[in-house]
């Protein structure tokens, strides 16, 4: 699985979340964790995302709430996906245990969706709002984004922590609203580039006609890099 | 002597699903039964007296060799509220996860494939703990430990206890769970020669009442 190009395309990642292939010998769908800050913007980033791919790709979303199914019935409610293709996960007051420490819950809950509704070629995995230490496993999620926004502080890629420098996107979401909150893009940009060398940092205003469009092309590589690994 | 082993499987920290529940802790917090230390130790003694009892016999047959399919049906009937028989298997399959990977063996392979959805969480442990080479007792234990220590940590988050208070709470249960295991692993073992009826069957009707409320509450922490 060691594929020489892989290392380009995940330049700090040298395997990928359990094995490529279902116990019935096809193939699992590739699994993309989004985690940050509350109300940074992960659900309407997951919603953007399955309005922009649902008709090239079959998806399906598994969302981890702190103590309701807010996401879920968001996800829901707006219709981005059929309600057989949603699954809500229960974190048990720690959304971060739920997707790093004992991810059992949220891989069951991805397999089901592959037994229910399947063969699936991507699904989402949404973390509840949590800290910047928040981090998904390798167990888990082929590839994580960490969402933040610039109404958090233009501060926060400065200040670093697992999530912002370590996950294979960073997006900064919001910049509609960088006027008001008086945050520096340009700072937020060269902070992120310091903490993360080479890995990719996207602005995204949700608001805007296709905005989600910088991660749907993120995500469109990662499934072409996918499904060059023989499965 | 497999000392070590026992700790890891009950390690609250064994990746099999359990931080997301509190055994009915929310419930009663919700319910104004629990409100501090004092009150979540009458709860974890009528539960670990009842339906721990009954978790740590049924844990203890399957370690100590009993049919598994036959011990999944009497965790069923000695289960009356579906949202809590449902939870069982889902934490049962959780565990199963876990335990394949950590003690992978013939028996737990065999129960995977007989309920793909989750055999009853006792049973599973049971079985995880004949793999790892336990005996009996130990998976009663277990078992004990667990159904007192799930809404301990829950109670902690909910109520936002003094976590040293709380500790104490669990060290003045401890003789409580020896004896609970103690009895739990001898009917295990009368188990094996009369079947499952000799198995206890005790049960805390307020926990299945709460466990039914709780499962129609759209906003809750804990998913049990
Ligand atoms: N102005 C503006 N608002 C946005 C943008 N993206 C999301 N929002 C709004 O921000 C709020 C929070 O968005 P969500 O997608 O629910 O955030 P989240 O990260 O999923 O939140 P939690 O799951 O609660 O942690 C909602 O009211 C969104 O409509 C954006 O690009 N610009
Ligand atoms: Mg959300």
């Amino acid at each position: 699985m060691h594929l020489d190009h892989e290392h380009t395309v995940f330049p700090q990642r040298h395997t990928w979340a359990g094995p490529t292939a279902r116990p019935d010998g096809s193939r699992r769908a590739l699994r993309i964790g989004l985690g940050g800050p509350v109300g940074s913007g992960k659900t309407a980033t997951v919603a953007a995302l399955c309005r922009a791919l649902r008709d090239e790709l079959s998806i399906a979303v598994v969302t981890n709430d702190i103590y309701t199914r807010e996401d879920a019935d968001f996800l829901l409610r707006n219709a981005v996906l059929p309600p057989e293709r949603i699954a809500a996960v229960e974190t048990g007051a720690c959304p971060h245990t739920a997707i790093r420490d004992d991810i059992s819950a949220n891989l069951e809950a991805v397999e089901e969706l592959e037994d229910t509704v399947g063969p699936l070629d991507l699904v989402l995995v949404e973390s509840g709002g949590d800290n910047l230490t928040a981090t998904f496993s390798k167990g888990l999620a082929d590839a994580q984004v960490f969402v933040i926004d610039v109404a958090g502080g233009d501060d926060i890629p400065r200040k670093g922590g697992p999530g912002v420098t370590t996950a294979d996107l960073l997006v900064v979401n919001k910049t509609d609203l960088a006027p008001y909150v008086g945050s520096d893009l340009g700072r937020m940009a060269r902070d992120a580039r310091r903490q993360r060398g080479e890995l990719p940092v996207v602005f995204t205003s949700l608001v805007a006609e296709n905005g989600v469009a910088p991660v749907a092309e993120w995500v469109r590589a990662r499934l072409a890099a996918w499904a060059a690994v023989p499965a | 002597m497999n000392r070590a082993a026992l700790l890891l499987l009950a390690d609250g920290r064994f990746p099999a699903g359990g931080h997301a529940h509190s055994g009915g802790a929310e419930a009663a917090v919700t319910a104004g039964r629990i409100t501090g230390p004092g009150t979540l130790e009458d709860f974890c003694r009528g539960r670990v007296h009842t339906t721990g009892l009954v978790a740590a016999a049924l844990a203890a047959a399957a370690a100590a060799g009993a049919d598994p399919l036959a011990l999944d049906e009497a965790a069923d009937a000695r289960t009356p509220s579906p949202a809590l028989r449902q939870t069982a298997r889902r934490l049962g399959r959780q565990m199963m996860r876990a335990a394949r990977t950590a003690w992978p063996s013939p028996g737990l392979d065999a129960l995977a494939t007989a309920r793909p959805r989750g055999a009853h969480q006792p049973v599973v442990l049971g079985v995880t703990a004949r793999s790892a080479g336990l005996t009996p007792p130990d998976a009663a234990h277990a078992a004990a430990y667990e159904a007192v220590t799930g809404p301990a940590t829950a109670a902690v988050r909910l109520l936002s206890l003094d976590p040293f208070a709380v500790t104490a709470v669990l060290a003045r249960l401890a003789p409580d769970l020896d004896e609970v295991a103690a009895r739990a692993a001898d009917a295990a073992h009368r188990c094996l020669t009369e079947g499952t009826g000799a198995l206890p069957a005790a049960s805390a009707p307020l926990l299945d009442v709460y466990a039914e409320a709780h499962a129609g509450r759209p906003v809750r922490l804990f998913a049990s």
